[in-house]
């Protein structure tokens, strides 16, 4: 799937230099919370783009459906009920992931190739390098990846990079009804939120305001919060999101511990070869596991 | 709508109540979004429940489901209380100074003129009072009883804000602050819209909430300005094209009413329908009935129809009763129908009383279906578990089903809530042995005219007399109904100031209804769509999106109704003197010659403002209704009645008069009112809805969907399901009078109660996709529950408002 390798800027479990003769703009995906309805149309988009469905659930209470982000599902609306000085507010989130500048997912994998990040910021899993470890799920700091039950290969949002490389827009921003979903450079979609927010406080919203983390370099898919003070009011949506101190633990002090034990290790196991020769099972041991087995 | 979706842009305030636009109007919401972002428009909602437009508002109000005239009642006292009314287009443009005949009165909640034995009111005492030489007599001070203004005044005066809030239990600070903000568009340069669906049509007193709103919209000066109107958000596809061409019995194409079995001849059907006009210099534009009606009568039967046999009228249906959705099934469940063919219907899931709808459809001796889909109605027979529990051994009704293409399977028009008309062009074959509903109707219609050719049989010439001019009969093409919808000209047609002129030669399309003739010169299937399909091509197909004054009104995107104009009654966006009220949102204007602006005037081109001819050019008075002498069966002014299932002992408005708990004027069948349910044993509210995963019962046949929102389930506040011990995805029983449903609850914060005449009430919400055919969980039908009865107008049922009980399952 991988398209123009000029445009890879950084390549998973990978040390060779990426290639720097072509500069990219950097793009970003703006959801407007206070102009979204919760339709769903995105989900269904997305679900046509990419060709996949998830299961058809069932009800257990709430409006999400899926009730959770799977492998064929890679956007979901996340449903908050909120009351807030005696007013009630529906906070409705497309949740999906949010393709970070720096991002845990792919600092955390160790198979080469399996997350890349492009020039323009999007974040794309190539599913045919991926090892299904899991990792990329214990360094997304937004709990975006899932396993597919089916292929054990992680999965997530593309950002449609197959559209937006031949300039279109991603499916969902294509199909939002209300134009709550808007489709940009990053510069452009500051912009935009700028416009955005100085509307929601002219409304009431003192501490509307722009997501766009910094703790993850900042992020490729933003939000304009009405309550940007409180982004957890938005069904948990990180206050400060970082990388889990786990995968810089284990890529800068970890990783080369870890391979200098294990290169270690090797050295110690042909010296011992060398000088000792094979191990040998006595017949005495074989006889003992055999014993034990039957038993 | 009188205006249309583009222009909710240029509101300055947004009222959406009676509807929730974002869930069932998804893609039209996105120009409420554009008016709150370019426009700085704020969005009002008021509805029972915390809708999804409630989640993008502003300013939420709730309101107990069934009592939107109460709350409405108490905008115009407000208005009229605070005088917060645009003054001038209340004297020019509305019935406000006629003086009304003085024995007209409203006591103990009845308008003179009630028959209780017949439910229904003589409207002899609502007229205006006329001079010598028939015209409404006025009073421009607005200072005598009698008139209009004084009536209105005593009338609302009883719906003070206290009553608005024992009524309806909206807050009442919540609803005097909804009042502030709608009274601030009673200067010239603002403007309201309000967009409502069918949370005001279906309720007993349906017509009168939307009238209701018509009346503020009038006395803050809102009507036919660019961002106002009051806006109807049609819900299936193409239900504004089905009333536009009538195809139900109360009226033929173009809302002509249907002629009765009172109107034994044709000069007596037509004197009846053809005003005369009640004000000096009026328009009257409705004297142009005999012109509609005769050129309906060519397009239908062609050259059988002459001057002599006046033009066929003979061969019409005379109606001897009603024939609305709710009268038919009644006699169907009286065994007094034998077939019934159904297309594009799905009776069994839409109507009201599925049990009685069951019953009436297996009194049936055949039934056919015309569906793209699998339909509940075409398997009523079958035997479905709980969902449809019939015996099928005792059910005779033999079915069939004809497969037809969907709208993306073959060409036609659309027509949308903004009554624009667009071609649309197939987009794929239909699959297996489908045909298009032209070919179905087509084919079934050549087959029996040969069977009454060949056996005769009771007056078989309406039949045989049919015009039927299409290339291949069995299959008449989209284009040649849409010219025939439209309109030509049968002989030539010469200007009537210019008899050497001719405007259209014969056989050539007609270029508008302005063309019409009584003299048989004229054919036109419809006369409100007449111009549709002219000399120059199919404006339909039209696609050009330019719009110079940046106001959205495309004039060439398309053909909107009547005459391609964009926002009706725009002659009333201009002051007396002809200068637009508000130059920003300028629609027509008088240019000291002609009108003329970036819509069709509604007006005629010359008509100079010191003639004085008035906006509303369809009534014979010139001017708008505030009090409805004629076409309203309930009563001249909106009144609050309670539905006819309700939590409450009495109408709060009349404590001791029983007669006006309900509508008095609504009809109830004999068997139906001992099918209502009482709050003593039923004591919630419920109100069923849609959702925006899904489009009707269409939907849940696609695996889409399906994903999206995948089974039945009801809403019920955090305080009701405490008391009753339900939690958020418990299965709970929902019980009507008429029937009962499990599914799974969804407790939610977006449903409160009320305290409505001192006490509390609930509501149920019951969203309504499911039933037992799809690619979504089997469900019950929800009509289980709704009660068969309808709005005194319309005949809409009351699916919004009725009692309920709910219990663990």
């Amino acid at each position: 799937m991988a398209w123009q390798s000029l445009d890879i800027q950084r390549r998973s479990a990978t040390t060779t230099p990426m290639p720097g003769a072509r500069q990219g703009n950097e793009v970003a995906k703006l959801i407007d919370i206070s102009q979204c309805i919760g339709c769903k149309a995105c989900q269904v988009a997305c679900m046509e783009w990419n060709d996949l469905r998830s299961a058809v659930g069932a009800c257990t209470g709430v409006y999400d459906n899926p009730l959770d982000l799977d492998s064929n599902a890679w956007t979901v609306m996340r449903f908050t009920e909120m009351e807030n000085n005696g007013r009630l507010e529906w906070l409705i989130r497309k949740d999906g992931c949010m393709h970070c500048q720096d991002p845990g997912c792919l600092k955390a994998c160790p198979a080469p190739g399996a997350i890349v990040q492009y020039t323009n910021g999007i974040v794309e899993f190539h599913q045919e390098h991926c090892i299904g470890c899991g990792y990329c799920v214990t360094g997304c700091p937004f709990n975006i990846p899932r396993l597919s039950e089916q292929d054990h290969k992680a999965y997530k949002c593309s950002l449609c990079s197959d559209r937006v490389a031949v300039g279109q827009s991603p499916a969902c921003v294509k199909t939002c009804p209300t134009g709550a979903l808007h489709f940009g450079s990053k510069e452009a979609m500051k912009d935009h939120a700028d416009h955005r927010i100085a509307d929601l406080k002219s409304r009431g919203f003192q501490n509307a305001g722009l997501y766009d983390p910094p703790g993850v370099g900042g992020t490729h898919v933003m939000y304009v919060l009405q309550h940007a003070d409180h982004p957890d009011w938005y069904a948990g949506l990180p206050q400060d999101p970082k990388i889990s101190p786990w995968v810089g633990i284990w890529k800068g002090l970890a990783k080369p511990l870890a391979i200098g034990t294990m290169a270690a290790i090797s050295l110690a196991s042909l010296f011992h070869y060398i000088i000792k020769g094979p191990n040998a099972i006595s017949k005495e041991t074989e006889k003992e596991v055999e014993d034990e087995t039957r038993s | 709508m009188t205006n249309h979706w583009v222009d909710i842009k240029n509101a300055d305030l947004i009222l959406i109540m009676g509807g929730n636009a974002a869930e069932a109007h998804p893609c039209g919401f996105k120009w409420v979004v554009e008016a709150k972002a370019n426009r700085k428009a704020r969005l009002v909602v008021v509805d029972p429940r915390f809708t999804r437009s409630a989640a993008v508002s502003d300013f939420y109000a709730p309101i107990r489901s069934g009592s939107d005239i109460a709350f409405l009642g108490g905008v115009i006292h407000y208005l009229l209380a605070n005088d917060k009314i645009h003054h001038d287009y209340v004297k020019a443009f509305t019935n406000a100074s006629f003086l009304i005949n003085d024995s007209f009165s409203f006591t103990d909640g009845l308008f003179s003129g009630y028959k209780a034995d017949k439910r229904s009111y003589d409207a002899a005492t609502w007229q205006y009072q006329l001079d010598e030489q028939g015209f409404a007599k006025v009073d421009d001070t607005l200072q005598n009883p009698s008139c209009v203004f004084q009536i209105m005044k005593r009338h609302y005066a009883r719906y003070t804000p206290e009553m608005v809030n024992q009524i309806t239990g909206t807050p009442q600070a919540d609803f005097l602050k909804i009042c502030e903000m709608i009274a601030e568009t009673a200067v010239p340069d603002r403007v309201m819209t309000i967009c409502y669906a069918l949370g005001w049509t279906q309720h007993t007193v349906g017509t009168q909430n939307i009238r209701t709103m018509a009346m503020i919209q009038l006395l803050l000066g809102n009507m036919g300005r660019a961002g106002g109107g009051v806006n109807a958000l049609r819900g299936h596809a193409n239900v504004q094209g089905i009333t536009d061409q009538c195809l139900y019995s109360e009226v033929l194409p173009g809302y002509l009413g249907a002629p009765t079995d009172a109107d034994k001849t044709r000069e007596e059907y037509l004197a009846k329908r053809t005003p005369k006009p009640l004000r000096p210099n009026q328009m009257n534009y409705a004297q142009n009935f005999p012109k509609w009606h005769t050129s309906l009568m060519k397009a239908w039967y062609g050259k059988a129809a002459t001057a002599e046999n006046g033009f066929c009228y003979d061969w019409l249906p005379k109606k001897d009763a009603a024939y609305d959705v709710l009268a038919l099934f009644e006699r169907m469940y009286q065994g007094k129908l034998n077939g019934f063919v159904c297309q594009g219907f799905n009776p069994l899931a839409s109507a009201p009383h599925k049990a009685k709808i069951d019953a009436a459809l297996a009194k049936l001796k055949f039934l056919v279906v015309i569906d793209p889909l699998a339909t509940e109605t075409a398997e009523f027979w079958k035997h479905y578990d709980e969902f449809n529990p019939v015996d099928s051994a005792n059910i005779q009704t033999e079915v069939f089903r004809l497969p037809s293409t969907c709208f993306a399977e073959q060409d036609g028009t659309f027509t949308n809530s903004s009554r624009v008309i667009q071609w649309h062009w197939k987009g794929a074959d239909g699959p297996g042995e489908s045909l298009s509903d032209t070919d179905i109707i087509g084919g079934l219609f050549v087959k029996l005219r040969a069977l009454y050719a060949k056996e005769g049989g009771a007056l078989p010439e309406p039949v045989l007399g049919l015009a039927w001019p299409y290339r291949i009969a069995t299959q008449p093409s989209p284009e040649e109904l849409a010219m025939e919808i439209s309109g030509k000209a049968l002989a030539d047609v010469a200007d009537p100031k210019d008899a050497t002129k001719i405007l259209a030669k014969a056989g050539e399309q007609l270029a508008g209804f302005a063309q019409l003739r009584d003299d048989g010169s004229t054919a036109a299937g419809n006369w409100i769509y007449c111009g549709m399909w002219t000399q120059t091509g199919n404006l339909t197909a039209r696609r050009d999106p330019a719009d110079p004054t940046g106001l959205g009104q495309s004039l060439g995107w398309g053909f909107a109704w009547p005459a391609n104009r964009r926002i009706l009654y725009n002659r009333a966006a201009c002051d007396l003197s002809g200068k637009p009220w508000d130059a920003s949102r300028a629609v027509i204007a008088w240019d000291g010659s002609k009108w003329g602006g970036n819509d069709i005037p509604d007006m005629r081109p010359d008509a100079k403002p010191d003639e004085a001819v008035m906006p509303f050019i369809m009534n014979p008075e010139g001017v708008a209704r505030l009090f409805a002498f004629e076409r309203l069966l309930d009563g001249p002014l909106p009144e609050h009645y309670e539905p006819f299932e309700t939590p409450l002992d009495a109408n709060p408005l009349h404590p001791n008069h029983p007669q006006a708990l309900n509508n008095p004027a609504a009809r109830v069948y004999p068997g139906d009112l001992e099918a209502l349910g009482k709050a003593s044993e039923f004591p919630y509210i419920a109100s069923t809805y849609r959702l925006v995963e899904h489009f009707h019962f269409w939907t849940k046949h696609s695996v889409l969907n399906a994903i999206t929102q995948p089974q039945q389930f009801i809403e019920i506040s955090e305080e009701l399901a405490r008391e009753k011990g339900i939690s958020n995805g418990h299965r709970v029983r929902v019980r009507s009078k008429r029937g009962q449903l499990v599914a799974v609850a969804v407790v939610t914060k977006r449903i409160r109660s009320l305290t409505v005449n001192g006490r509390k009430t609930h509501l149920v919400g019951i969203p309504f996709h499911w039933g037992f055919r799809g690619a979504t969980h089997p469900g019950y039908i929800t009509n289980v529950l709704t009660p068969f009865i309808g709005d005194a107008n319309s005949q809409t049922p009351e699916f919004k408002t009725f009692l309920v009980n709910i219990e663990k399952a």
